[in-house]
């Protein structure tokens, strides 16, 4: 597996490659807790959240939402203790690059958490690893108990008045809770069922307090954009989208891996086919999901000579979005039936069960695919499905039902050869 | 016509699971304890404490759930309704390795259903079952967030990864 920057100065991913980089002693001497130190010598708390609003950084979770604009609805006055929490439930089928974020360069992590802690007034944070990651949860532990020793976790943080402390937090096994909500709900000791927004977490997130829960990347990119200000940082990227991002490949190319991009890299053709090595024992290229699973799946020919700019714009122009950066490629032996029936038989899995929608339309939509599968299909078996969307897409309680729907819908719609020929009879998308 | 009495038990009636609660040692005691620190309302550490039971006792078995009620103030059926919503807690033995073959769509695409149908031969089971001497149990499961390195399985919480016949032989073979 490869871990590379293309096209820009590796940022997110300067230390990784380093012996020891887990070390403290190794992030110190690598530009490591400048930033904490600069936030604590005289930058107020909103002229922190100004830089991250001035970076344009998005949320890369998934959901892409402005960072610095949900840092600023925690309000000032509440009387409530206010947490941040960090998002390390990654389960989104074809994502893993928070894995080695935590696995190499922990510090990075904690340093970005204190610096939204410092930022948000904020006394406790919590790290939610998904439970699979049990070695990282341990990784995590080592890095904050050699912050904690040297002065940079706990009570006044490097002599100052900032008083932090982070904790480590396991999941056990729900992609839901990957949702913010439904992770909130999880830390406080439930079901990982997500909650009605408004009130959103930043008025009434964990123990009903002001909350903000940001992705692992999120954070992490948060050191830098202090080093080198909102401004510059924002212009590595485009302007809407700003700074670099880590793609996740994986699938039917000669090096997958984690890589890091600019955002609005110019050509996603030229990045399949020579930056990740070109497509496994030379095949066709047939499809790709850029953003992870609940994204919509791109045709080779939306791809191939298309100059795709890999951004958040870039990508809905193209057809997709970026989503949490789970790329995967697929070359011309899959059956985009099979991979979509795959990604269903996902979907009604993780469904919580909350909703009827979700709960009841996923496990439809598996009974449907199989039965196509074991030669049962109807000539109007395309539109059942797409009905069965049709009444979840929106009307789920959370997002998760979007997320079911959209890899059908697109399916059906770019690929309906290899559901054509499973029907009795032709259809019309 | 009788008129029949019915007795609603209050819901904070201790529900009796005809067993005593687990005893653990003073040093997984004191790892309890840990967790419980981390936050302001204890029933937070389920999860973490649920994985120690489980570590301990095999599986999140009555004796270890009565333990949580009490250790975390909260009814049985508070542990329970936790404990059945999450796939990595068991209530049900499993298997001293318990091999989780992650099936999802960019390691089905890099072969995860030849990895099952190896392990599956290679020990005589079948995906969901557990081989007569208690040591292994197969499961398929969902992404494990290894999709760089696939096919993928996990052992207990250990990854190993890029997986081919001889590959797990190997590891199969080593376990103690």
């Amino acid at each position: 597996m490869r871990i590379a920057a293309i096209g820009c100065e590796p940022l997110q991913l300067r230390r990784v490659h380093l012996e020891d980089s887990q070390t403290l002693d190794v992030y110190r001497r690598n530009g490591g807790y400048e930033a904490l130190k600069k936030v604590l010598d005289g930058m107020s708390p909103d002229d922190v959240i100004n830089e991250v609003k001035k970076s344009s950084l998005r949320g890369r979770g998934g959901a892409g939402f402005p960072t610095g604009m949900k840092w600023s609805f925690v309000p000032k006055d509440s009387p409530k203790p206010k947490y941040v929490v960090c998002n390390a439930d990654e389960s989104e089928p074809g994502t893993f690059k928070d894995r080695y974020l935590m696995e190499r360069d922990p510090h990075m992590l904690i340093e970005g958490m204190l610096i939204a802690a410092y930022a948000l007034n904020s006394k406790t944070c919590y790290i939610y690893t998904r439970g699979e990651y049990k070695y990282l949860i341990d990784i995590m532990d080592v890095a904050l108990e050699e912050a904690r020793k040297a002065g940079l976790l706990g009570d006044k943080i490097l002599g100052t008045d900032f008083s932090c402390e982070i904790h480590t937090h396991t999941g056990a096994g729900a992609y839901i809770c990957g949702e913010e909500t439904a992770l909130l709900s999880s830390l406080e000791g439930l079901r990982g069922h997500p909650r009605m927004k408004p009130p959103f977490p930043a008025v009434s997130g964990l123990y009903a307090a002001p909350t903000v829960v940001n992705n692992v990347e999120t954070l992490t990119a948060v050191p830098d954009i202090i080093k080198m200000g909102g401004e510059a940082y924002q212009k590595l990227g485009t302007e809407k989208s700003g700074g670099t991002k880590l793609w996740s490949v994986s699938g039917h190319v000669k090096l997958p891996g984690v890589y890091e991009l600019p955002m609005g890299y110019d050509d996603m053709e030229k990045f399949i086919m020579e930056d990740c090595g070109g497509m496994l024992n030379d095949k066709q290229l047939k499809a790709c999901i850029p953003g992870g699973s609940s994204v919509y799946i791109m045709r080779a020919d939306q791809i191939i000579g298309k100059d795709v700019r890999m951004d958040y714009e870039g990508l809905v122009a193209a057809g997709s979005s970026v989503g949490s950066g789970g790329f995967i490629v697929m070359d011309e032996t899959v059956d985009v039936f099979e991979s979509t029936k795959n990604l269903t038989e996902f979907y009604k899995h993780e469904s919580c069960g909350w909703c009827t929608p979700c709960r009841e339309g996923t496990d439809w939509l598996v009974k449907v695919f199989k039965r196509i599968e074991n030669g049962g299909g109807r000539p109007d078996d395309a539109q059942l499905m797409l009905d069965l969307v049709d009444n979840i897409e929106g009307k789920s309680f959370c997002p998760l039902g979007d997320a079911a729907s959209w890899p059908i819908q697109s399916a059906i719609k770019r690929f309906p050869e290899d559901f054509k020929r499973r029907l009795s009879t032709d259809f019309t998308d | 016509m009788s008129t029949q009495i019915v007795n609603i038990q209050p819901l904070s009636q201790p529900v009796d699971l005809g067993v005593e609660a687990a005893t653990f040692s003073p040093e997984v005691e004191a790892e309890i304890d840990r967790h419980l620190a981390k936050y302001p309302v204890i029933r937070s550490a389920i999860l973490p404490l649920m994985f120690i039971v489980q570590r301990e006792r095999g599986y999140l078995d009555p004796p270890g759930v009565l333990y949580l009620a009490n250790r975390l103030k909260v009814r049985v059926t508070d542990i329970w309704e936790v404990a059945t919503f999450y796939s990595m807690i068991h209530t049900q033995p499993i298997g001293k390795y318990h091999i989780q073959v992650c099936k999802t769509l960019s390691c089905k695409i890099m072969g995860a259903g030849k990895v099952t149908e190896h392990c599956s031969q290679k020990l005589g089971i079948k995906v969901g079952e557990t081989t007569a001497d208690g040591r292994f149990t197969l499961s398929e499961v969902e992404c494990l967030g290894s999709c760089g390195t696939a096919p993928m399985f996990q052992i207990g919480f250990d990854y190993h990864e890029n997986l081919t016949p001889e590959k797990i032989d190997q590891i199969l073979d080593k376990l103690p």
